[in-house]
């Protein structure tokens, strides 16, 4: 048990240089870092004194090394674009991204699971065929397009709901923002969450459903049915414990992208969070935001990968308790 | 005295969308109490199908089409769900394969037989512990009160399979479906859980339903057998005839292709030539005509009806005017192997 | 053998056609509706797509037959449509019909170039993995598990902002396409390269690769000849499903305002386009290209669906 933690953490300390890797490459060698501080008008001897002091004539490997620690720290320099440090933009940014997918996570699985066994256990009702019908069009239409619709369809139609930005937010501790305390904070967050989620709610669904027939074919569901169990026994016990295995794997990596994918529902609906932050990065080249961003990911990933790994040891025996047959 | 089982003419058939596909076909036999009845034949002869649907748990499409199934006179085939789901494990116990897989290997041993204890019987939580516990060291687990919090990965196979049989019998069934219980184990683990199986269903007085190809298996154990073949039961019989004076051609040929301790070590094995049909392509006539030595003009142009033999039936023509009139399987392969035609001096008698 | 198996085999032989069309595959099709409208959707989609020029009831991209009084046309059913202009006209005047037809031909072109480019990448480094194994495998397949744990409109996303960065905005323009179809395409190469890698481990150790191996034939021709046909069909059922996925990132990242430019617009970028006219009432402009990608990538899902299904009996 303590072997897989320490082996699961050097595991991701791995991913995570690597991403480091990538994002420090694209930081020293997308353009010309000096170019994008410095005015037109800095004579060479200026732009060679900044080069000099910011390390950039170091060897590749120390300024790598640099790079890591100041990633530590979470210091990445200052915005190309705006000329902030990139920590403040983000940090300021985090909370709307946070609450967000929080709201769509929950949303998508609290949705999404109980209608992946509904569709499971009873394949052919009307029902079942409704949700995979639903299914599909979460699954085939863009998330930038649902959004749309329910703009169109609520905002601009109905005008029941707001279509952009987070409403009124309130303060919290130094720097977190939340919409959760006022009535505009929240109807503002029903449609850009639902957008985000609907994807991932219907992905859960059909793995839910899929896992759900894979195991009801086992040979154990077979030998609980001949014991004379009760249907809700092997539906509810048996079935659906084993179902949270693979589940537990696959939603947790879903629920982490949902922080990526924010970025498309972010710019459908004006979000104020560090996705609509990435892309303007993107349009302008804004490389440290980039570089910050994708290692901020990368971490956040980590870690949800990290909580879905002990999760699955708490389920599984077999990991829990290790070892072959006696 | 009511038959513990009763088969009569059952008819299990599967449609697919290349037409239906008759899996079993009129086939009938009864177990007594306390019996074991043995069941042969080739994969895909039908004898899982049988075991499945005596227990009402036939893979749809698959379903019971005609005939009738009866537990100590009692009509079980049709019967409603939740009544059909009371009788599994309550009075028909039923033990597969592979022990590997017939657990959930998320719950712990004592649970999975608490849950099944508690599920036909009324009693405490404590009280059903005490039994699973009592369970587990009937069927030789050491430590059984330790081993009920371990999880199935912790077992062996062989260890596996006693908890299996364990869960078949935890209920005191008054039949028990042994679907292949050896095939999955290392052969000397085989024997032990053939002879744990056995002794159990003495003690308890439940009949058993033993299905294998394992034919030593059922030499050693079975008091009947039943040997299928292509879906159609080809011969049903005592122990001692069906091994040592098979009526049936097929079962002649399945005798002698067993290799024995006394044959000579430079004989080869007696073969069958051909295979077992599919499903879907059943000659007509008897299914085993094209592969059948003694084949004649009946035997492709009619069905042969079992016939009453020494101590059982046997459905095959050759046994139309009564009385026995094959050689035993020795008899055979000395005459094959002499060089004499036996085709021809078997009909010779029958004539 | 028997004689009856013998005796099956010509007649068996003599009426290929008639099992083609009786195969599970061309059953299952015609056992679902379903799949057979959208078989027939995205044909003709996809040939509407294909012959824009001649079909279009004008050309968006010339600039002389565009005429800026024309902008702003509701639909033609509507009280001031006109007739010109079936679905309306955008902002400049263009009308949408014939700017969907040539959206949906950039959008289609971008989507099949990129899982051409994933599938060759994908089967080339899934082949390399597991024939080779060892140290290039782990190299490989730890790339795919690290590009694995991002989603792959991130990956376009970087990408593209990489290529803007290393080409220079002006220069930008001219690539965009290439950029596009590179982004897209390596942020899907990776099922390829696994499902590929897992078959040729399987397939590597199988009797016929050894017996290939033993008569000499070098690895490139196995790996070709002898390995690939066996893992095509899989290859397949993932380029279809890919295809709607390729379609709707082209679509994402040019309604992100990173994909295809205005000169060129494809259907996200007629989208990013209306959506700003959504609030002031010409809803059509971004809701008909909407609607139509809509039906695209449903019509390409429920066929990379059914191929799945049909090609993998055991998730039937």
């Amino acid at each position: 048990m303590l072997a897989f933690t320490i082996r699961r953490l050097f595991q991701a300390a791995g991913v995570l240089l690597v991403v480091a890797l990538f994002s420090f490459v694209m930081f020293r060698f997308v353009g010309d870092p000096i170019n994008q501080m410095v005015g037109v008008d800095t004579s060479p001897a200026e732009r060679a004194q900044l080069r000099q002091d910011l390390g950039l004539n170091d060897q590749i490997i120390v300024q790598f090394a640099r790079f890591v620690g100041n990633a530590v720290q979470f210091n990445f320099g200052i915005s190309y674009q705006m000329k902030q440090p990139v920590a403040q933009l983000i940090a300021s940014r985090f909370p709307a991204t946070a609450e967000l997918s929080l709201v769509s996570a929950l949303f998508a699985l609290l949705i999404g699971v109980p209608m992946g066994v509904y569709t499971g256990l009873y394949r052919d009702t009307l029902l079942s065929r409704l949700f995979m019908a639903i299914s599909l069009a979460g699954i085939s239409l863009p998330t930038f397009l649902i959004g749309i619709l329910l703009i169109f369809v609520f905002s601009v139609h109905l005008g029941w709901l707001p279509s952009f930005g987070r409403g009124d937010t309130v303060q919290i501790g130094g720097f977190w923002t939340t919409g959760f305390l006022t009535k505009s904070g929240l109807l503002s967050l029903i449609l850009p969450s639902i957008t985000l989620g609907l994807f991932q709610m219907t992905l859960i669904m059909r793995l839910v459903r899929g896992e759900m027939l894979e195991v009801l074919r086992t040979d154990f569901i077979k030998f609980a049915r001949a014991r004379g169990l009760s249907r809700r026994a092997i539906n509810f016990g048996h079935a659906l414990k084993n179902t949270l295995i693979p589940v537990i794997t696959i939603t947790g990596l879903q629920l982490g992208s949902i922080i990526a994918f924010a970025i498309i529902t972010e710019t459908v609906f004006q979000w104020p969070g560090m996705g609509l932050l990435f892309l303007q990065a993107v349009q302008n080249v804004d490389i440290p935001i980039m570089a910050a961003y994708l290692l901020l990911i990368a971490f956040l990933f980590t870690v949800i990968n990290f909580i879905v790994d002990l999760l699955y040891v708490a389920v599984d025996p077999r990991i829990r308790l290790g070892g072959s047959p006696a | 005295m009511t038959p513990t089982l009763s088969v009569k003419n059952l008819r299990v058939e599967i449609p697919t969308r290349r037409g239906t596909l008759v899996a079993i076909d009129d086939l009938s036999f009864d177990i007594a109490p306390g019996e074991v009845l043995g069941m042969v034949g080739e994969s895909g002869a039908g004898k899982s199908i049988t075991g499945s649907a005596i227990i009402g748990l036939l893979e749809p499409p698959g379903h019971v089409a005609a005939g009738e199934i009866s537990l100590q006179g009692e009509r079980i085939d049709g019967l409603p769900p939740d009544a059909m789901r009371r009788i599994r494990g309550r009075r028909i116990g039923m033990i597969f394969q592979d022990p590997l897989t017939s657990l959930n290997p998320l719950y712990r041993i004592g649970d999975q037989l608490i849950e099944t204890i508690l599920t036909h019987e009324n009693m405490s939580h404590a009280a059903a512990r005490a039994k699973a516990r009592q369970l587990l060291e009937e069927v030789g687990i050491p430590a059984a009160g330790e081993r009920l919090s371990s999880y199935p990965h912790q077992f062996s196979g062989g260890m596996r399979q006693r908890v299996v049989i364990a869960l078949a019998l935890a209920a005191d069934p008054d039949l028990v479906i042994a679907d292949e219980p050896t095939t999955a184990l290392d052969v000397s683990v085989q024997a032990q859980i053939i002879a744990l199986l056995k002794r159990l269903c003495e003690d308890r007085g439940t009949s058993v339903l033993l299905i294998t190809h394992d034919m030593g298996v059922i030499a050693e154990t079975a008091d009947r057998v039943c040997v299928l073949y292509a879906g159609r039961m080809a011969e049903i019989g005592s122990v001692q005839d069906v091994v040592k004076r098979p009526q049936h051609p097929y079962t002649v040929g399945l005798m002698a292709a067993i290799p024995s301790l006394t044959m000579d070590p430079h004989e080869s094995l007696a073969q069958i030539p051909g295979s077992m049909p599919r499903l879907g392509a059943i000659p007509s006539g008897c299914a085993f005509n094209p592969r059948c030595q003694f084949a004649f003009e009946r035997c492709s142009a009619e069905r042969p009806e079992p016939y009453p033999t020494t101590s059982g039936r046997a459905a095959c023509f050759l046994h139309d005017t009564g009385g026995s009139k094959l050689p035993p399987v020795e008899n055979a392969r000395r005459a094959e192997k002499a060089g004499i035609a036996v085709k021809g001096r078997t009909e010779d008698t029958v004539s | 053998m028997s004689e009856q198996t013998l005796t099956q085999v010509p007649a068996r032989r003599s009426s290929r056609l008639k099992n083609a069309l009786d195969s599970d595959l061309i059953y299952s099709l015609r056992k679902s509706p379903l799949t057979m409208v959208a078989a027939v959707v995205t044909l003709v989609l996809v040939l509407s797509a294909v012959f824009a020029p001649w079909i279009a009831p004008q050309n968006p991209y010339d600039p002389s037959s565009l005429s800026i009084m024309d902008s702003f046309y509701p639909p033609a059913w509507e009280a001031d449509g006109d007739p010109r202009f079936l679905l309306g006209t955008d902002d400049q005047g263009r009308g949408l019909l014939s700017t969907i037809l040539y959206g949906m031909r950039t959008s289609l072109a971008v989507g099949f170039a990129s899982v051409i480019f994933a599938m060759v990448l994908g089967v080339t480094l899934g082949l390399v993995a597991g024939y080779f194994g060892g140290k290039t495998d782990s190299i490989i397949m730890r790339i795919a598990d690290v590009q694995l744990t991002f989603p792959a409109i991130l990956i376009a996303l970087l990408i593209d902002g990489v290529a803007r960065g290393l080409a220079g905005s002006h220069a930008y323009d001219e690539i965009v396409f290439g950029v596009l179809i590179l982004s897209i395409g390596l942020s899907f190469w990776v099922q390829y390269a696994r499902t590929v890698r897992g078959s040729v481990i399987v397939e590597a150790n199988k009797e016929y690769v050894l017996a290939a191996r033993l008569i000499g034939l070098g690895p490139i021709t196995i790996m070709f000849r002898h390995v690939l046909p066996n893992v095509l069909g899989p290859v397949l059922v993932i380029a279809t499903i890919n295809l709607a996925l390729a379609i709707i990132t082209e679509a994402t990242l040019s309604f992100l305002g990173v994909g295809a430019p205005l000169t060129q617009p494809s259907l996200g970028t007629l989208i990013r386009v209306g959506n700003d006219f959504l609030f002031s009432g010409e809803w059509w402009i971004t809701i008909f290209p909407g609607v139509t990608l809509a039906v695209l990538a449903l019509a390409v899902n429920l066929l990379g669906d059914w191929l799945r299904d049909a090609l993998n009996p055991k998730l039937r």
